[in-house]
């Protein structure tokens, strides 16, 4: 039996997480839903129905730069991973003590500055007048100015570069907590490195790695910085899309059906990476 | 029983850390299907030693060979040794037949081939049809047979088991011990175990080698080990003992007469060691060597007698003790006989203990 005072607690406890789901998630939320379900058929005269969500897929453009900004953030979330697992490997089971606070410190420095100065970063070390060139013109290794930014490849970079830290995290923490026994284990049982990594390492880390992805996928398809800026006009990312009808066209119903389909997309994708992984949501978001 | 040399033999092996030796000119062997303790207390060099049989440290000199063939250099997933972790090690991630398996499956065996070598020595250890549950779902004696099984399935030629009896409670643990010594003799493989509890290694072992400091004190049976320590620590670690300090008084053909550092006079038999007159010595008596007289009982006189008040009866079943403060202040340790004859014993009775010169043991102690 639960007191009314302690209920009471439970309440004013909860308060703060209710308000802010409610006013800054739910509610924004149904507006848009009904923003987005509305058409326009003449000033200030709208009409319930779904030809926003019709015009995204008669238009090639649309639904083309939909689906690229999926598959870059899908590629960009596994090369953070290829990336990531090395390094978190690295400090949770190579390093002892002081080394490993340093090294894990390291990897957060850079995010104590802002993603803005840290892409400018990239701009200046990409562009065609900034380090890279010069110093390959230097070495005689190319005749002229290179001009690297504005290209998939600078798009792909500042993403990986932007959420690393996120994958790095939850992998440190679950490798921190694989027993070093098993792994001897391992080798005493006639294990090789390989096998060892598939069938101990990589199977305890699974939910460091599921939830790592989900983190990384969530920020790479949410970003809108790093594209616009590392990938020019060409960039093509469904939030610069967004942006544009909200700000440039002052479309609110086709940018408010984009950000819809935005969250299905998000949502189905983890969806089926939690499938296909065998992980549950709450077991992986509890473990890390 | 074919004669083709011990199964394990370790030459002058020795492991330097930094500032200091773990492991210190260490050398035995151990004949195959011997079940071999190495007993010691915690920080002795035991586990570094195991750890090197199973190559997880480099010795730093010396030698060391499995069926006569050197490991040094020899990484463990090549070597024919397969250990038992302390916490076990089973992987969580796996169920039972896939962790008894994990090294059928590194060695490239057919499925149908790990599965039927799994079955069987999962009945083996008494553990049949277990194999699809998960680690977690076995009590602690059963996981604790999973992992010997997962080592056995291998048919390695020694099997090296670091405290993993630890972790259970103490009936388990009782129960787990006499089971192991019955699996060491039905797999007939020879069994290198390491700890810290004097009772694990004399229950299971053929012979115990009692470490101390990174060297071995004794190596013997279980039986001399106890009854015959070469040293004063093996005297004092394994099993119960009453220490004295004392002083060589007179010596004769047969006995060393002691005085204590109490003040009272001793007996003891003459041991291996040539003791002088004036020489500082500790002997250690073990409880049960201790009688206890009623008051008033007839005496030879040829043990050593002294009165004294029962100061504490400690019972605990068949191990129940007495102490008995002696008339110059020092307090003895003696068994408490379960026979009743002592029944009504009580806090402040006057007893008497009667020891025979020949129970005790008598170490030489350099004067500091």
């Amino acid at each position: 039996m639960v007191s009314d005072t302690s209920r009471l607690g439970l309440y004013l406890l909860l308060a703060p997480i209710l308000l802010w789901l409610t006013v800054l998630i739910i509610l924004p939320h149904v507006g848009l839903f009904f923003v987005s379900i509305s058409e326009k058929i003449g000033p200030r005269e709208y009409e319930t129905g779904f030809a926003n969500y019709a015009a995204f897929f008669t238009e090639p453009l649309y639904w083309r730069t939909f689906a690229r900004t999926a598959i870059m953030s899908v590629l960009a979330t596994a090369l953070t991973l290829i990336l990531g697992f090395p390094i978190a490997y690295y400090i949770a089971k190579l390093t002892r003590g002081r080394t490993k606070t340093t090294l894990f410190l390291m990897c957060m420095i850079p995010f104590w500055v802002s993603e803005l100065v840290r892409t400018f970063g990239w701009m200046i070390l990409l562009r065609e007048t900034g380090v890279f060139s010069n110093v390959l013109q230097y070495l005689g290794l190319v005749s002229g100015p290179v001009e690297m930014l504005y290209n998939d490849a600078a798009i792909m970079v500042g993403l990986v570069y932007t959420s690393i830290l996120f994958m790095v995290v939850p992998l440190v923490t679950t490798l921190d907590s694989l027993d070093d026994s098993l792994i001897e284990a391992g080798y005493d049982l006639g294990g090789t490195s390989t096998s060892i990594m598939r069938e101990i390492v990589i199977p305890h880390a699974m939910p460091g790695i599921v939830s790592g992805c989900i983190v990384v996928f969530m920020l790479s398809l949410g970003n809108y910085l790093t594209p616009i800026l590392l990938g020019g006009k060409d960039s093509l990312w469904f939030t610069g899309m967004i942006y544009t009808q909200f700000i440039t066209r002052f479309n609110w119903e086709l940018g408010s059906a984009f950000g819809f389909l935005l969250l299905a997309l998000s949502s189905l994708v983890v969806f089926l990476g939690l499938k296909l992984s065998g992980q549950s949501l709450s077991e992986t978001m509890g473990r890390s | 029983m074919t004669n083709t040399g011990p199964d394990l033999e370790c030459r002058d092996l020795i492991k330097d850390f930094d500032t200091f030796r773990a492991v210190d000119h260490v050398s035995f062997d151990v004949p195959q299907g011997s079940f071999f303790s190495i007993l010691g207390p915690s920080g002795c060099g035991k586990t570094t030693l195991l750890r090197m049989i199973a190559g997880f440290q480099t010795p730093s000199a010396g030698d060391l060979l499995i069926k006569g063939h050197s490991m040094i250099g020899v990484p463990p997933n090549k070597r024919p040794v397969s250990m038992v972790f302390q916490h076990l090690a089973l992987f969580p991630t796996m169920n039972i037949g896939d962790n008894v398996g994990f090294g059928l499956r590194q060695r490239g065996i057919s499925k149908s081939e790990i599965k039927t070598r799994v079955e069987k020595v999962l009945d083996r250890v008494g553990l049949p049809n277990v194999a699809e549950r998960r680690v977690d779902q076995l009590s602690g004696g059963q996981k604790q047979r999973v992992a010997i099984a997962r080592c056995m399935v291998l048919e390695p030629d020694v099997l090296l088991l670091d405290e993993p009896l630890g972790a259970l409670d103490l009936k388990l643990r009782e129960h787990m011990k006499v089971e192991l010594k019955a699996l060491q003799s039905a797999f007939n493989t020879t069994f290198v175990y390491i700890t810290h509890d004097q009772s694990e290694a004399l229950v299971m072992s053929d012979n115990i080698a009692v470490m101390n400091h990174g060297r071995f004190e004794q190596i013997g049976t279980p039986h001399d080990v106890y009854h015959a320590p070469d040293t004063a620590f093996v005297a004092g670690f394994v099993g119960d003992a009453n220490k004295i300090s004392a002083r060589v008084v007179a010596t004769d053909e047969r006995t060393l007469t002691l005085k204590a550092d109490g003040g009272s006079d001793i007996r003891v038999a003459v041991g291996r060691d040539q003791l002088p007159t004036g020489q500082k010595v500790q002997v250690f008596l073990r409880p049960e060597a201790i009688e206890l007289l009623p008051n008033g009982a007839d005496t030879d006189g040829a043990s050593n007698v002294s009165p004294g008040i029962v100061e504490n009866v400690l019972f605990n079943g068949a191990n129940s003790m007495v102490t008995v403060k002696g008339a110059d202040g020092v307090s003895w340790k003696a068994a408490l006989p379960q026979t009743g004859d002592f029944a009504s014993l009580q806090k402040g009775d006057a007893v008497r203990t009667r020891w025979q010169p020949t129970q005790a043991r008598c170490y030489p102690v350099a004067e500091g």
